[in-house]
């Protein structure tokens, strides 16, 4: 079903983890729905230094996941957030149909960490969408 | 290494079935409806696998019809029965944890201006008895409850659902494509109408399934076509996969003692120990009504596809409870109507043991597991809330 580098991307993927006291911090997803994701983003000068996520999904998530984070490490925020899912599934060459909605919750995920990076800069307080364990 | 632990998806064909299959690809290949010699030698075998089948589960000849497989003879039960008596009545029962087969011919049925009840079960995947009572009334014409679940193992209490069911003058079918090899299968005991099994879950080929049919129950065709399986079932027989579906049911009967003392004794193993060396498990069974073969567990805070992908990285073959993997994205049905909570059912495997396998392997399957559930968890943001701490192996 997958392609190679899908479960290469499955089965040691990168950046797996969370950032201490991150600059920026996003979670999508919900249990029920069988995926979760997680990214917390290192920023320094507007640029990306280190990215870490969780992920409660399927292969398809982890792999996006961990390709997505790999794509926005060392990009300013600003071409962080041109990062489509489309861009992550091409990195990937490639998700079956039925698992292309995996791949939009990396995106959402990296462009609710950068919201939460830049609400914290103008000091605003966000909603980090705590998840919680039904 | 290559394990196993799948057989309620398949099993491997025994060799013995293998050898008595054989000739009726070559040398006995006739036609079995053919005239001549050739005919008449194939349909020689085929009324002998027939007696064979019949005499084990307790019926006679002319009672057993051969299908191309499980799905089709729960096909042809369900349409065949409910269309034929549609005069009496347009409604039809079944459980909400039957097998697809069952579950979307019911469906078909409803679509088709049938009403259907499916059944509720419990937390342990029973069926009761009084739901069937207050659910059944005169326009009943048929109640299917499979024997053995395929998830679970739950075994369903059949005879007394046949009870109610005769006693409202419905008919009852039985999926029974888990239970054999690990129960003893007859028709009387159990008081079934009808009752499928499936050649392919007791070391017997792909491609051959049976309906039992109770002399004196009607019920419409399914597949039209020539005189075959007395003008019930069109289609030249599948001379060697009858042949081998009733050689496997013989070796099934004859070694199932032995066979169930085996598998049982792993599945303990294997239970006790992802009970014991595994934390935020729940294990899916009834521990007293339930076959030696399956054990289903959700895995908290994962998902199934990933550990069936890690599983299988490790060479173990496991099914996915979550039926991702499987294109769909609802979680098991099953597990469901068992009141597993639905983030919960989304990291549920089920591992299922065969005569096969071996304590070695158990002892395999559970080591990497083990790391399989510890690698995903670690990369889990649920695991971490709930603990406030990374999960330490």
């Amino acid at each position: 079903m997958y392609n190679q580098k899908v479960l290469d991307a499955f089965a040691n993927p990168q950046n797996v983890g969370e950032i201490e006291n991150p600059d920026g911090e996003g979670t999508v997803g919900n249990a029920t729905c069988g995926d979760i994701m997680k990214i917390t983003l290192r920023i320094e000068n507007d640029v990306i230094v280190d990215a870490k996520f969780q992920t409660f999904g399927c292969a398809a998530a982890i792999a996006t996941s961990s390709t997505a984070t790999q794509m926005i490490i060392g990009m300013t925020v600003e071409d962080a957030l041109k990062v489509t899912n489309a861009k992550v599934v091409e990195a990937l060459e490639g998700l079956p149909p039925q698992k292309i909605h995996c791949s939009v919750l990396a995106e959402e995920a990296i462009k609710k960490a950068i919201e939460d990076y830049r609400a914290k800069k103008q000091n605003i307080k966000t909603d980090k969408s705590k998840i919680e364990y039904v | 290494m290559r394990v196993y632990v799948d057989h309620a998806a398949t099993t491997p064909c025994d060799k013995r079935v293998v050898e008595a299959m054989l000739p009726y690809f070559t040398n006995e290949f006739g036609n079995a409806d053919s005239q001549h010699c050739f005919g008449r030698d194939t349909a020689k075998a085929v009324a002998d696998a027939r007696a064979t089948v019949a005499k084990l589960i307790g019926c006679q000849p002319n009672e057993l019809y051969f299908t191309g497989s499980g799905t089709e003879s729960d096909n042809w039960a369900l349409k065949g029965v409910a269309l034929h008596r549609k005069n009496k009545g347009n409604h039809v029962i079944i459980s909400s944890i039957e097998h697809h087969a069952v579950l979307t011919a019911a469906d078909w049925l409803e679509k088709n201006g049938f009403r259907v009840t499916r059944l509720p079960v419990d937390s342990t995947g029973l069926v009761s008895i009084a739901d069937l009572e207050n659910a059944i009334d005169e326009n009943t014409t048929l109640v299917s409850v499979m024997y053995v679940n395929n998830e679970v193992g739950t075994i369903q209490p059949v005879r007394e659902i046949a009870e109610v069911a005769h006693k409202h003058g419905a008919l009852f079918h039985s999926d029974c494509v888990q239970a054999m090899p690990y129960l003893k299968i007859d028709v009387k005991e159990l008081g079934v109408d009808l009752l499928t099994l499936s050649g392919h879950k007791f070391y017997g080929p792909k491609g051959v399934g049976a309906l039992y049919i109770r002399n004196g129950v009607k019920i419409d065709k399914l597949i039209c076509g020539g005189g075959q399986e007395r003008s019930q079932r069109g289609g030249t027989t599948n001379t060697p996969a009858v042949v081998g579906m009733a050689k496997a049911l013989e070796i099934a009967v004859a070694e199932m003692d032995a066979n169930n003392a085996h598998i049982e004794k792993l599945r303990d193993r294997f239970v006790e120990r992802v009970l014991n060396e595994i934390p935020y498990v729940r294990f899916n069974a009834n521990r007293e009504h339930r076959v030696p073969s399956i054990a289903n567990f959700s895995f908290e805070f994962v998902e199934g596809e990933g550990i069936l992908m890690l599983m299988d990285f490790n060479g173990i073959a496991v099914s996915s409870g979550s039926a991702c993997s499987s294109g769909s994205l609802d979680p098991s049905h099953v597990l469901l109507a068992m009141g597993v909570p639905i983030e919960v059912s989304h990291g549920s495997i089920r591992f299922s043991f065969g005569k096969d396998n071996t304590i070695e392997e158990v002892d395999y399957t559970v080591d990497k597991l083990k790391d399989t559930i510890a690698k995903l968890r670690e990369m889990s943001p649920l695991f971490n809330v709930k603990t406030g701490g990374k999960y330490n192996v």
